[in-house]
């Protein structure tokens, strides 16, 4: 119906709104990807080890 | 929040998707070159890395043990059992990374303010597969268990500025679309290769097949192209959805 108003709503949000999602998804991500690719306790590297492996992060 | 609620249901369905076709064909071309090195890494000698090194002149008598990694399988720690429980703990850090992965490309969207529709996805799928993992393997080749490596710290450190500098240069382009973003591009896609990435020094032996660590690099990179190729469109497409959605709509509306 509006597709082109509703494509273009990031854009239309408030500053302050876009800071606020955004740094959030990015402190997740950092934590997901961190946990699953850089943790250094040895139980989560060995859980994720072949993960870190097939997605090409140093392992070991 | 409607737009964090947004991302989120997104990311977080996007990435479960594209990681489970991911964790398939990983477990299909990927995994057993793993568990084939390892045969090969166990066989071999205790790694190179401690044995081979000098001293500065003046070094204190240190002790190693505790100072070099040890190799994870021969530490107390937990670790799966090999068989499902493996696969099963592996499944479950590739859905968890895959997740992460789009909740970042979620944030840069938002924070940079170009949205990831399902046209342009493809195009954002592009740019995370070079960022976070063709141009990190550029410098450091996705390694078999078993394979000598520089420090590890050092790798990890490498690897990460990699991705940062090359996901900032697609940036750049992307926002400014003009010769001057063509150039901020340029030096900051090359600079983690001129600088180089942490290399090892001297000759180091590995029980290793070269045609294992070529097929697994090849294989590494396809499987990750897959989920990127995925996981770009249908954050996009999704992403879409929920804007239109009234549920999401009003309570944007009233926020």
């Amino acid at each position: 119906m509006n597709t082109q108003v509703q494509t273009a709503s990031i854009a239309r949000l408030s500053v302050s709104q876009r800071l606020i999602a955004g740094v959030l998804a990015l402190l997740i991500g950092f934590v997901l990807v961190g946990g699953v690719g850089f943790a250094s306790d040895m139980a989560i590297h060995n859980g994720a080890h072949d993960t870190r492996h097939a997605l090409g992060f140093p392992c070991h | 929040m409607k737009l964090f609620q947004r991302i989120f249901f997104a990311a977080v369905l996007a990435g479960l998707a594209a990681g489970l076709a991911m964790s398939a064909v990983q477990q299909w071309r990927v995994a057993p070159l793993i568990l084939a090195a390892e045969v090969f890494e166990n066989a071999a000698p205790e790694a190179p890395a401690v044995a081979e090194h000098s001293h500065e002149a003046g070094t204190p008598a240190h002790e190693h043990a505790e100072a070099a990694p040890a190799h994870e399988h021969d530490e107390d720690a937990w670790a799966p059992q090999d068989g499902a429980e493996r696969i099963a703990y592996t499944v479950l850090a590739n859905l968890l990374g895959c997740i992460g992965f789009a909740f970042l490309l979620a944030a840069v969207s938002v924070l940079s303010g170009i949205e990831i529709t399902a046209r342009n996805g493809v195009i954002w799928g592009i740019g995370g597969f070079v960022a976070l993992q063709l141009a990190p393997a550029l410098g450091l080749p996705p390694e078999l268990p078993g394979m000598p490596a520089a420090d590890l710290v050092a790798r990890q450190v490498w690897w990460v500025g990699t991705a940062l500098a090359t996901g900032a240069g697609i940036l750049a382009i992307a926002r400014l679309r003009n010769w001057t973003g063509i150039v901020i591009a340029a030096v900051l896609i090359l600079a983690p290769h001129v600088i180089g990435a942490p290399q090892l020094v001297g000759e180091h032996a590995t029980g290793v097949p070269a045609n294992l660590a070529t097929s697994f690099a090849s294989a590494t990179l396809a499987t990750g192209a897959l989920f990127w190729l995925i996981v770009g469109p249908l954050f996009g497409w999704l992403n879409e959805r929920f804007a239109r959605s009234s549920a999401f709509a009003l309570k944007g509306a009233h926020a």
